[in-house]
């Protein structure tokens, strides 16, 4: 059986894990947005809890994926067998893209307009949510583009500890040693990741200011 | 004579206590209400620095500024800076703001009634000879070079400050857009009777715009006068600036 027919006639499996795959990326990027933007706008005034940060960020990302979710199942409260862990792993790679990104986004704003702004009267606050922020925008947007890129194809992984989606059918397809069992988890999932890359490179784009 | 509405004491500015060369030293200098100072200087004489110290972006190392005769140290920086305009060379519109929001930003924080902050976006537009409604959705990379640099004069403008502060206003443009915008200025600060401090290395602009010329080098001012006595100056560093001037208008065929 080719993989096109297997995905015909397991259809609504293959379209419950696609379901079950979006919904645990959507809330992994959501909560890795909500603390990720906040996270870089707190750092940009504080050189060395921009370090911490941004190391603590990056060594996470080193941890290899399927490393990490094993190192979760142990632990109390955030870890176990099941969805919730792999949303804090999930959480965990994405934080970094999006922290760089806004943190990088709201240091490269013209120094000129910076020093214009403060010359008017803005206060540091104003200049941060009326100039910063605004002008970062489109970076911010580019760094959530690359993490939900990152979380689409790490939630693959997820499957291993029980939290399902499209790579029930990856793990099940390596099991079975049928490259269209495999498809029909990896199929799904590159056109979801090409997707999201295009619809927030629109976003992207359209906040961009030049 | 009243007091200067703007003073400055026996300024010294420096970077760095390591560094040898001070910025500014021994600047003394009161400005009075009504006047328009061109701050004339090579780069690096210190012109900008001095248009700095006054709105506090840059803090003296001695002496002091004063500003309606309280030491800027005393005022509440953001008060300050509100009630002064700034206008920068080009870049100093936020790119992300229409024009209307550009001017409107200070009158907005300052939370001015919807009404007010409409009429005045109105004046101030036609003030420096744009339209007010054709303007208004635009954004500056929407703009040309000249339409961009009144439009910084407006938002300056905008919360009708006491003094203005003009670095380089008219550098980045061409000759003839700059010779029109300097008609202009000279026509919209008669109207206004504000107190101008502008900076320029461009001469003919310091005695076509000025009514006191303060000459720097190195960071001490030597010489100040109005245009008329400026021509007669005999400094060498006076001499040299009014010779290159001669010396592009003897260029002409």
């Amino acid at each position: 059986m080719n993989s096109l027919e297997f995905i015909v006639s397991h259809s609504s499996e293959v379209l419950a894990a696609t379901r079950e795959h979006l919904i645990l990326v959507l809330i992994s990027m959501a909560i890795a947005s909500v603390l990720g933007v906040p996270l870089g706008l707190a750092i940009v005034g504080h050189p060395r809890s921009r370090a911490v940060a941004l190391a603590v960020a990056s060594v996470l990302q080193t941890i290899p994926s399927l490393a990490l979710f094993g190192f979760l199942i142990p632990l109390p409260l955030i870890g176990g067998i099941g969805t919730h862990t792999a949303i804090v792993a999930l959480v965990l790679y994405a934080l970094l893209p999006i922290l760089r990104n806004t943190y990088v986004g709201l240091t490269s704003v013209d120094p000129a307009i910076l020093e214009a702004a403060e010359g008017m009267g803005m206060t540091e606050g104003q200049i941060l949510f009326r100039v910063r922020l605004p002008l970062a925008s489109s970076f911010i947007m580019a760094g959530i583009r690359t993490a939900a890129v990152i979380t689409i194809g790490v939630a693959t992984i997820a499957a291993a500890i029980g939290a399902g989606g499209l790579g029930t059918f990856i793990f099940r397809g390596v099991a079975m040693v049928s490259d269209a069992v495999i498809l029909a988890g990896a199929i799904p999932a590159a056109i979801l990741a090409l997707l999201a890359d295009f619809l927030l490179g629109r976003l992207e784009r359209r906040l961009r200011v030049s | 004579m009243s007091h200067p509405i703007i003073e400055f004491r026996q300024v010294e500015y420096q970077i760095s206590t390591i560094s040898p060369q001070p910025i500014l030293s021994g600047v003394s200098l009161g400005i009075h209400r009504g006047e328009t100072i061109a701050l004339l200087g090579r780069s690096g004489s210190g012109k900008t620095t001095l248009l700095k110290l006054i709105n506090g972006l840059r803090r003296v190392s001695s002496g002091a500024v004063l500003v309606e005769e309280r030491d800027i140290r005393d005022w509440d920086i953001i008060r300050l800076r509100r009630g002064i305009g700034y206008v920068i060379q080009e870049t100093g519109l936020f790119p992300h703001l229409t024009v209307r929001e550009n001017v409107c930003l200070i009158p907005e924080l300052e939370k001015w009634p919807a009404e007010r902050i409409s009429s005045r976006y109105a004046h101030v537009l036609q003030s420096v000879g744009l339209s007010p409604a054709l303007y208004s959705e635009r954004f500056p990379r929407e703009l040309s070079g000249g339409q961009r640099q009144r439009v910084g004069v407006a938002r300056a403008l905008a919360a009708d400050p006491e003094i203005l502060l003009m670095d380089e206003p008219f550098g980045a443009l061409d000759p003839v857009t700059r010779a029109e915008l300097q008609r202009e200025f000279l026509t919209l600060r008669q109207n206004l009777a504000k107190t101008v401090v502008f900076v320029t290395h461009d001469v003919r602009e310091a005695l076509l715009l000025g009514t006191r010329i303060i000459l720097l080098d190195s960071g001490r001012i030597i010489a100040e006068g109005t245009a008329q006595e400026f021509v007669k100056l005999d400094h060498p560093v006076a001499h040299e600036f009014l010779a290159a001037a001669e010396l592009a208008t003897g260029a002409l065929p």
